[in-house]
């Protein structure tokens, strides 16, 4: 028996690598740094992001795996990688001025952004259920810390908490469902998984873990019924936290269902459970969302919501499935940032306008944040032309592509419903005048520059997708 | 190379939207001004679009650009008889609706005058696409700008007409949008190409059993817009909240983009199913025929009476497309054109009204013509359009849909020809306790008759009004072999 050395390929793992390193320099610099001159750590943390961008960008088309097959440098997870990426970015350009305003001006916020943004990376990339787990352990962490960041604010506290306990409570299953996968096929590696499934079918060790699995991953994209702590999370998390977690999360995690899914799991017959299961996290998140009269609730669930519309990329299955749904998660990343963006633009200092009624009458005092406000909002509903129906529109022809015409029509039903509540602060924007003092609201440059960036990438893939969804289309290493 | 007419009539108000931008938002002025010289080089430009149409069945003004090519969507679009009056009528009911808001209109000029020529955008859009996607976008466009017009510039329950509005219309083509999907992706399993061009798509082998699913997928789409009775419910709120300009806009194009997409989607793509389906759809623009107009007949507000009306005339374009004859057909198409410059006109002159009683409701007024009669000439002359007055627009319209229906079926003929009783019914019955009788009101006493620009924009509507009624060939002609070719292929 030989002793096999494993392949120690640093250039797969280079930007998770070049964020982690990032966090450390700004760990360190921080204990140095004046309190007045924080934000720089928060330049110092988007330069790291955007050197790591570079570093992705860079592995395009490598199509390489290393450390024993356990992570991989596919386009599927590149893509992702610079999703993550991109929306760790537009957080802290809306966080730099927003943390300064809520008097939590530290940090190690930026570092416990970056920290989440390795785990996330590796999420999106690893074939190994135990890089995964430790990889979702990795981002979950911080994310506790940072909801309940707001140490003041019992609110956050309470958020932080209930992420905490609810989130130590799903990584458990998942864990236990990684236990029976590895009893039932003695491997942890998605491939070989894949292939001992293909030897030996029918095995019901592995069905109960791919349930366990299916309850973690559902726990960490929020889909019915395991979407309980959404609301209060993202309610109670501080905006800037809220919008990070809202986008990033869901493309870290989903891209590790994905994997696991069509790369370990596609004999086993899961696709009408996830059907269902799709549609009642569309139809829940959209129906609770009619109900919300504070943004960020509404926003909560109508996350809860799109991640069902994603979960139907992942029942139509194939190439088609998983780029659609790649495309999908960019469109959201915009889109979503940018909505959250314009809640953060029009608060004044630390007092926030949450209620949808408090953005009456925004259209006359300031124009350009309503008017990218309202554009975010119709995306989200998916309106053309704009990124939010190109992302539809790929994922519902998919569904049909593959024989699910039935479930693209309760999408197209869904967006229907969802349209009533993305409205309505549009028509308090516009048609309303409710609101006061707006003159005390200043938006901060760097918040601006976000929503700037935001727009422009949300009308861009609405108008032409073209390269986009050719760059989604790479697919993963089976 | 030619010049690209229809890139060109899409552009234009776009281009004119952004530079809209920066105008400052106090010149009100200059941005009326400058919306005006827009739709007005607009209207020039189609004009010159139906000069150099030819009157041949096939695709004229085509372009080709390749979008998302991994679904072959492109820009692609293209008029032939069905579409360019539609075209034409759409640019030059814009002058009017420009024209009709200038005094109307005084808050958030700026806002006002982008959100309609980002719809003249979109109407235009819908009315060349050849690509199923490229429709889709422009389909879905439209809502918005015109959401927002009913929203913010409208009257009392606007808000809750403009949602009403959006929601009714998506719940539609929503459907519509999968019913694509399905259409393509049968075409691709038949022929082996996955293309959202229209041309390739016709004649897709579509599986029987799917087709009434198609076609009533499409079909509901089209019906919420046109609407038939009984999706109509949308329609009185929306245009009687709505600006003066944007009832002329909603009526005179919006609901012709439903009609427009039956005779472009639903007859060409589905001909078994539209023949299986024909007499209900009959049935129901019958139903409408006679319901729109005794519920025009007991409105108290004129506004909705000309809204309620809507519902009637729209039934009988369905009839005359749902009769499978050229007569029916070409009637169906002209009455399109009809309806847009009589009921445009009939909003104007309402919205003229409103502007200086601030009342709409019948019994406030009475005797009116005493006070205006310019007002109450162009009124007359508009109302006989309406009603299908020999000489004027309507009544050719009304004759040619008539004429084909009665070869298809008698009844179908006679029970639409109560109608055209009806209309006049109720339209003359509105004239007499408006403008005529003895002047009882101080406030209507004080009424001053139609300024300079009002009678420019009325002159210009009449003109078409009696050109359509007097020698209809004009219109007729260039329509007439894009019809005999949608016939053969349906038959």
């Amino acid at each position: 028996m030989s002793l096999s050395v494993p392949d120690l390929n640093f250039r797969v793992i280079a930007p998770a690598l070049i964020v982690a390193i990032t966090a450390l320099v700004v760990l360190l610099a921080e204990l140095v740094t004046p309190a007045h001159r924080k934000r720089w750590l928060g330049f110092a943390s988007l330069i790291g992001l955007l050197v790591a961008a570079g570093a992705t960008i860079g592995l395009w088309d490598a199509n390489a795996s290393a450390f024993g097959r356990m992570v991989v440098a596919d386009d599927f997870g590149l893509f992702l990688t610079l999703v993550i990426l991109l929306g760790a970015a537009l957080s802290i350009l809306l966080a730099i001025d927003f943390i300064r305003a809520h008097r939590v001006d530290q940090g190690e916020y930026y570092v416990l952004v970056l920290f989440a943004v390795v785990g996330m990376i590796l999420m999106a990339t690893a074939t190994d259920l135990i890089v995964i787990f430790l990889a979702l352990e990795l981002l979950s962490l911080p994310l506790y810390i940072l909801a309940a960041f707001k140490r003041a604010d019992a609110r956050s506290l309470e958020a932080g908490l209930k992420y905490f306990l609810l989130g130590a409570f799903s990584s458990a299953f998942f864990l236990y469902g990684i236990a029976f996968i590895f009893g039932g096929t003695g491997t942890t590696n998605l491939m070989k998984i894949a292939d001992a499934l293909n030897k030996n079918f029918s095995n019901d060790l592995v069905l109960i873990g791919m349930g366990l699995l299916l309850v973690g991953f559902a726990f960490k994209v929020a889909l019915v019924p395991f979407h309980w702590w959404t609301p209060d999370v993202y309610d109670g998390a501080p905006t800037a936290v809220t919008a990070f977690m809202s986008v990033a999360v869901k493309a870290a995690a989903f891209g590790a269902f994905f994997r696991a899914f069509l790369v370990a799991l596609p004999a086993l017959d899961w696709r009408l459970a996830l059907a269902v299961i799709a549609v009642l996290t569309m139809t829940l998140g959209n129906v609770a969302a009619l109900l919300q009269s504070n943004v960020k609730r509404m926003l909560a669930y109508s996350s809860i919501a799109h991640a069902g519309y994603i979960l139907i990329a992942l029942v139509a299955m194939g190439a088609s499935g998983a780029s659609s749904a790649l495309f999908y998660l960019l469109a959201y990343t915009l889109t979503n940032l940018g909505a959250f963006g314009a809640v953060i633009a029009l608060s004044d200092g630390e007092r926030e306008r949450l209620e949808i009624r408090d953005f009456g009458g925004a259209a006359g005092k300031h124009p350009l944040v309503a008017a990218a406000f309202a554009i975010f909002m119709l995306s989200l509903a998916g309106f053309p032309p704009l990124a939010g129906f190109t992302g539809k529109f790929f994922i519902f022809s998919a569904a049909v592509e593959t024989g699910w015409a039935w479930l693209a029509v309760i999408g197209v039903l869904n967006s229907l419903v969802s349209a009533y509540f993305y409205l309505r602060p549009i028509v308090q924007m516009y048609m309303s005048e409710t609101a006061t003092g707006w003159d005390r609201v200043r938006v901060a440059p760097l918040v601006a520059l976000a929503l700037v960036i935001a727009l422009i990438g949300v009308i861009a893939l609405g108008l032409y997708p073209t390269p986009a969804i050719a760059w989604a289309t790479g697919g993963f290493i089976r | 190379m030619p010049f690209n007419f229809l890139s060109a009539l899409i552009v234009i108000p776009l281009l004119g939207a952004l530079i809209l931008l920066f105008i400052p938002r106090q010149s009100e002025r200059a941005i009326r001004f400058f919306a005006l010289l827009v739709t007005l080089a607009e209207f020039a430009v189609s004009v010159a679009l139906f000069a150099s149409f030819r009157g041949t069945a096939e695709m004229q003004f085509v372009e080709r650009v390749a979008w998302i090519p991994q679904f072959d969507i492109s820009y692609y679009v293209g008029v032939d008889g069905l579409s360019i009056l539609l075209v034409m009528l759409t640019t030059f009911l814009m002058v009017i609706a420009i024209g009709g808001s200038w005094v109307g209109i005084t808050e958030r000029v700026k806002e006002y005058h982008l959100f309609f020529l980002a719809l003249e955008a979109a109407m235009i859009g819908v009315f060349v696409s050849l690509d199923l996607f490229l429709f889709y976008v422009f389909w879905e466009f439209t809502l918005i700008p015109m959401a927002f017009l009913i929203g913010i510039w409208g009257h009392g329950r606007r808000v809750y007409a403009a949602i009403k509005f959006i929601l009714f219309t998506m719940f539609g083509s929503t459907l519509m949008l999968v019913a694509i999907l399905v259409l393509v992706f049968a075409h691709r399993d038949a022929t082996g190409a996955l293309t959202f061009a229209l041309p390739d798509l016709l004649g897709t082998p579509v599986p029987l059993g799917l087709q009434p699913w198609l076609f009533g997928a499409f079909a509901l789409a089209f019906a919420i817009k046109v609407p038939m009775f009984p999706f109509h419910t949308w329609l009185p709120d929306a245009h009687v909240e709505a600006p003066t300009a944007g009832s002329v806009i909603l009526a005179g194009v919006l609901l012709k983009m439903g009609t427009y997409g039956f005779i472009r989607f639903n007859l060409p793509l589905f001909p078994e199913a539209s023949q299986q389906f024909a007499p209900i759809i009959i049935a129901l623009a019958l139903i409408g025929i006679i319901y729109g107009a005794i519920v025009s007949a007991v409105q108290r507000d004129v506004k909705s009476l000309v809204a309620f009306s809507s519902v009637s005339h729209l039934g009988f374009v369905m009839l005359g497309l749902f009769a499978f004859n050229a007569q029916g057909i070409s009637g169906g198409i002209l009455q399109m054109i009809n309806h847009g410059l009589s009921t445009g006109a009939l909003f104007l002159l309402v919205g003229m009204l409103y502007e200086r009683r601030h009342t709409r409701l019948i019994a406030d007024f009475g005797g009116v013509a005493k006070a205006m009669p310019i007002y109450a000439a162009f009124l007359l002359i508009v109302m006989f359009s309406s009603v299908g007055l020999p000489g004027l627009n309507g009544f050719v319209g009304e004759f040619l849909i008539l004429v084909g229906a009665f070869q298809t079926n008698v009844w179908y003929a006679a029970v639409a020809a109560t109608g055209v009783v009806l209309s006049a019914i109720y339209l003359l019955w509105m004239y007499q306790r408006v403008m005529n009788g003895p002047l009882t009101r101080d406030e209507n006493k004080s009424l001053k008759d139609l300024s300079p620009r009002e009678i420019a924009l009325l002159v210009a509507l009449v003109v078409f009004i009696v050109w359509i009624g007097v020698y209809p060939r004009t219109f007729l002609d260039p329509m007439m072999p894009s019809v005999s070719s949608l016939l053969s292929a349906i038959k």
